[in-house]
């Protein structure tokens, strides 16, 4: 269910790092947890994030949920895909409805991070 | 995850638990918000069937010589028009012209009328009518009595003829019929709260379970889905009903929530009547209208208006609208500035949005 290369935050966050390049999205559970996506708003291309802090927000049918980065850089790309299709999210989280993809300031925060099994382990105990 | 002993929960809760909805605490009730996914179960509505369970919204009674006198005077619409079978949507106020809740009202007997109010206002409401009550008449709390389903949607008669002998082609819009559903006695009402329509049933608890489950089957070949509060909502948004606690509450009154039409100031004395006279008189400073989002974004419940810049009301109700595939919602403005048509912007993550107002309803079905 959550890849092995994956990195996992609390808040529900992926990220899949390559070399100092990281692509960030939602996790499977986060989007069985919101429901129907209906939008998605996204930090600009170029813009600074500092991780733990707020990328944008996903929005479903009932609610607004903030993504926080899980890690800092500067935004090199974003998935304009989604701003047509955020309905994606509930069916690719992992793969094609990636969020952003990040030019790593700090390639060493991703071992702050969960393993997949420490994920899942987390996303057990919570329910 | 196990129920907190604090919440209350309706004769259907292990049905909803088995189809594995998601549950939510709603006014101190378990309830399930979705089973399949809100926009699924919208569409359902819309275009086939949908059931619901309503077993929590509360039942209030009143009986007695002096019946209908009592409910005249706690209510806003005029009770002694009804007719035997007729039901109508109502307000209970306060003095002062606030809601204590929006309310339907059904004549059973010329000495019976039997209210549908809302789950979480429930013991308030019926304290109200208790303290009001100096007619010969008898006020009963029967919330407990009564499990509601509400079966809505194109094809809801169809699905609830196949258990019943009620020609259900008779009963006509905001009409009941006591009657059996499946062998049990069932008032069946031409009700709903989705813009669709559709019937709303009263039954006893204890047959909650087996009804849910006759209906479902009923329903099948027509692709019937159980809808929880999400879709609900959803739906009775998109008709512009309204939801307590957003649209009404005790600090709004009927005129300002552009429910003039449940009110019949002429009718004689009423409790909250004095307040909106003055209120009629004076001019009211700030009424419900619709909108539309213009730009990217949605505009929900809570979130600030500006009207030329400046702070001018709020966001009662707001998301996205399946239907028409719009964001839309409900907001209060100055009553000079809630008609269709002013550009006002939505304040989103401290983002001015733009959004203009509407007419309302935004979805009406095809009749």
């Amino acid at each position: 269910m959550y890849p092995e290369n994956f990195r996992y935050t609390k808040e529900h966050e992926w990220v899949l790092a390559d070399g100092d390049s990281g692509t960030v999205g939602i996790t499977d559970h986060a989007q069985q947890e919101l429901g129907d996506i209906v939008y998605v708003d996204l930090p600009k291309v170029g813009s600074r994030i500092d991780a733990g802090k707020s990328l944008g927000s996903v929005e479903s049918v009932k609610a607004v949920s903030d993504i926080y980065s899980p890690v800092s850089g500067e935004i090199t790309e974003i998935n304009e895909s989604l701003a047509d299709a955020p309905e994606k999210l509930n069916s690719d989280p992992h793969g094609g409805a990636w969020l952003v993809k990040i030019r790593l300031s700090n390639p060493g925060e991703i071992q702050n991070l969960m393993s997949a099994a420490d994920y899942q382990t987390y996303v057990g105990a919570e329910k | 995850m196990p129920v907190s002993p604090a919440l209350r929960v309706t004769p259907l809760n292990s049905v909803h638990r088995a189809l594995g909805a998601k549950m939510v605490d709603f006014g101190g009730w378990d309830m399930p918000v979705q089973y399949s996914g809100i926009l699924e179960e919208h569409s359902a509505v819309r275009n086939a069937v949908g059931v619901f369970d309503v077993s929590h919204m509360g039942e209030i009674e009143i009986r007695g010589p002096e019946a209908a006198k009592l409910a005249d005077i706690v209510t806003t619409n005029a009770v002694h028009k009804l007719k035997i079978g007729q039901a109508h949507y109502s307000g209970l106020l306060y003095e002062h012209g606030g809601f204590v809740d929006d309310i339907l009202v059904h004549k059973v007997a010329d000495h019976h009328y039997f209210l549908c109010v809302n789950a979480s206002n429930q013991d308030k409401d019926f304290e109200h009518i208790v303290a009001q009550n100096h007619c010969d008449a008898v006020v009963e709390n029967n919330g407990a009595r009564y499990a509601q389903i509400a079966i809505q949607g194109p094809k809801a008669r169809p699905t609830l003829q196949k258990l019943t002998a009620v020609d259900l082609s008779g009963i006509k819009y905001y009409w009941f019929t006591d009657g059996e559903v499946a062998g049990t006695p069932a008032r069946i009402a031409h009700t709903g709260y989705t813009g669709e329509d559709g019937f709303e049933i009263y039954v006893p608890p204890a047959e909650a379970e087996r009804m849910w489950k006759l209906v479902m089957d009923a329903g099948t070949e027509f692709g019937i889905k159980p809808c929880g509060l999400g879709a609900r909502n959803t739906l009775r948004l998109e008709a512009k009903m309204a939801l307590y606690g957003h649209e009404i509450d005790a600090s709004i009154s009927p005129l300002e929530a552009d429910l003039g039409w449940i009110v019949k100031l002429d009718k004689g004395e009423f409790v909250g009547r004095d307040a909106l006279l003055k209120q009629k008189e004076r001019g009211i400073r700030r009424k419900l209208v619709g909108f539309e989002m213009s730009a990217r974004g949605i505009g929900r419940d809570g979130y600030e208006v500006f009207l030329n810049g400046a702070p001018a009301g709020w966001v009662t109700s707001g998301g996205p609208s399946p239907t028409l595939n719009k964001n839309i919602g409900l907001c209060y403005l100055p009553a000079e500035k809630s008609v269709p048509g002013t550009n006002i912007q939505i304040m989103i993550r401290n983002q001015p949005v733009d959004a203009v107002t509407v007419e309302t309803p935004f979805y009406k079905r095809a009749k």
